[in-house]
């Protein structure tokens, strides 16, 4: 029998949401959430003998002491295989799978397994190192996730071939492999440009890695002159929120005046992001969009002036196509408005 | 965000709680900041020492936005 340790978040293990994000690892016995689509899917090939349950604010904030005290835990069930998530389009519970499973892998040398959306900023990061099953982007891919994940952590541990990316539905990690083909090269090569010439579909046999890196830009030379505007993904609205910003998937950023605003008060302002515990931006929203820091630094003379408007959105599973365009948007206006630099915030 | 702020030609800084994150969408002038829900705060200090603290991350901020960089750059220090 493959034994299995399951590691799942504070949400999934039915604890809490956000205001439990901070809770520190928990081991139990057995199956916890998702754990039970999983005991489905892998049948009696395989039995998953612990859980453990971990905050994802815990677990992005103490990174060193958080996967010390998990690889404690996963030891001590010396199990045959480790499976995280599947995490969806959750940023720091998908950080938190591949960190721990590239762990395991690396200092426990068990296999591991997790599952994702692909934009989920953990995919980047670990898909290299680790097996990441290309999930939908909200939990309600799970019924299709669990198996998939199953069946490629199951082949993974009884050391079957694994196929393509394609075949096997994991994240592309970048490898290579040589393979005889009927046709030759050249010949594939015709037909896959006679196809583009077609306007017909065609699979390129060498996709081109996604480099979308930006050079940065020269500093401020004169910070005592310059203009600095303020954008945050964290969600800083007025009070109310006035345009509704989403507090997931936002579809807009919004901008408002802060014309002789010196301090962002609890009765002004608050937060519309609903990926964080909120209590500590609604309380003080200079916690997240420092403007009073900033204004006694105009007084004094250490900055030129701080822009008129500050633009927010909601970072919260929002897509990159979407961040982009905002950000593309905002920089335009800002631009126009002779704003010299940016100082950008995120939860 | 802080990459198309970027590619437009603005010199922007991420202050962030999780550098991996910003390390992976592209940021280039990067600022550690305290806690996920919290970022530029902490709860448990004083008003004073709270905005003490947020004025020392503002001043890296200000300080990674003066200083020439030619690639990623963590300003933790």
């Amino acid at each position: 029998m493959i034994k299995i340790v399951h590691y799942i978040n504070q949400f999934f293990a039915g604890i809490g949401g956000e205001e439990k994000a901070d809770i520190k690892p928990e081991l139990r016995e057995g199956i916890v959430g998702p754990g039970m689509a999983l005991k489905a899917a892998v049948g009696n090939e395989a039995e998953i003998v612990a859980t453990v349950i971990c905050g994802d604010s815990y677990f992005n904030e103490n990174l060193e002491t958080a996967i010390k005290e998990i690889l404690e835990m996963v030891k001590k069930y010396n199990p045959d295989l480790f499976i995280a998530g599947p995490a969806f389009n959750a940023g720091r519970y998908g950080v938190a799978c591949g960190t721990i499973c590239k762990e395991v892998q690396d200092k426990l040398g068990i296999p591991a397994v997790t599952g994702m959306y692909i934009e989920n900023p953990g995919a980047d990061i670990f898909k290299k190192d680790v097996y990441i099953l290309s999930t939908a982007n909200a939990a309600t891919g799970m019924r299709q996730a669990v198996p998939a994940m199953a069946k490629l952590a199951l082949k993974i541990v009884k050391k079957e071939a694994i196929g393509t990316p394609a075949e096997d539905g994991y994240l592309p990690r970048g490898i290579r492999k040589n393979l005889f083909r009927e046709e030759r090269g050249s010949k594939r090569a015709v037909n896959m440009l006679v196809a583009k010439l077609k306007g017909e579909s065609f699979e390129t046999e060498y996709p081109m890695p996604d480099f979308d890196r930006v050079a940065p830009n020269q500093p401020v030379l004169d910070i005592a002159k310059a203009k600095i505007a303020l954008v945050t993904s964290g969600g800083i609205v007025p009070k109310h929120n006035p345009h509704r910003i989403e507090s997931s998937s936002a579809s807009k950023f919004g901008k408002y005046d802060i014309a002789g605003v010196m301090d962002l008060t609890e009765e002004a302002y608050e937060t519309a992001h609903g990926g964080y515990d909120p209590v500590y931006a609604n309380l003080d929203a200079d916690r997240v969009l420092p403007v009073d820091v900033l204004r006694d630094m105009e007084k004094e003379g250490v900055i030129g002036e701080l822009h008129r408007y500050f633009y927010t959105t909601v970072g919260n599973g929002t897509s990159v196509a979407n961040s982009k365009k905002y950000a593309a948007e905002i920089a335009q206006e800002l631009i126009k408005d002779g704003v010299q630099a940016v100082i950008l915030t995120s939860t | 965000m802080v990459k198309e702020i970027e590619r437009a030609g603005i010199p922007v800084v991420h202050i962030c709680t999780i550098v991996p994150i910003s390390l992976t969408v592209g940021a280039n002038r990067i600022v550690p900041a305290v806690a996920i829900p919290h970022p530029l705060g902490n709860p448990t200090l004083s008003k004073d020492d709270e905005k003490k603290l947020r004025r020392g991350i503002v001043e890296k901020a200000l300080k990674a936005l003066q200083t020439e960089v030619h690639g990623q750059t963590v300003f933790d220090k």
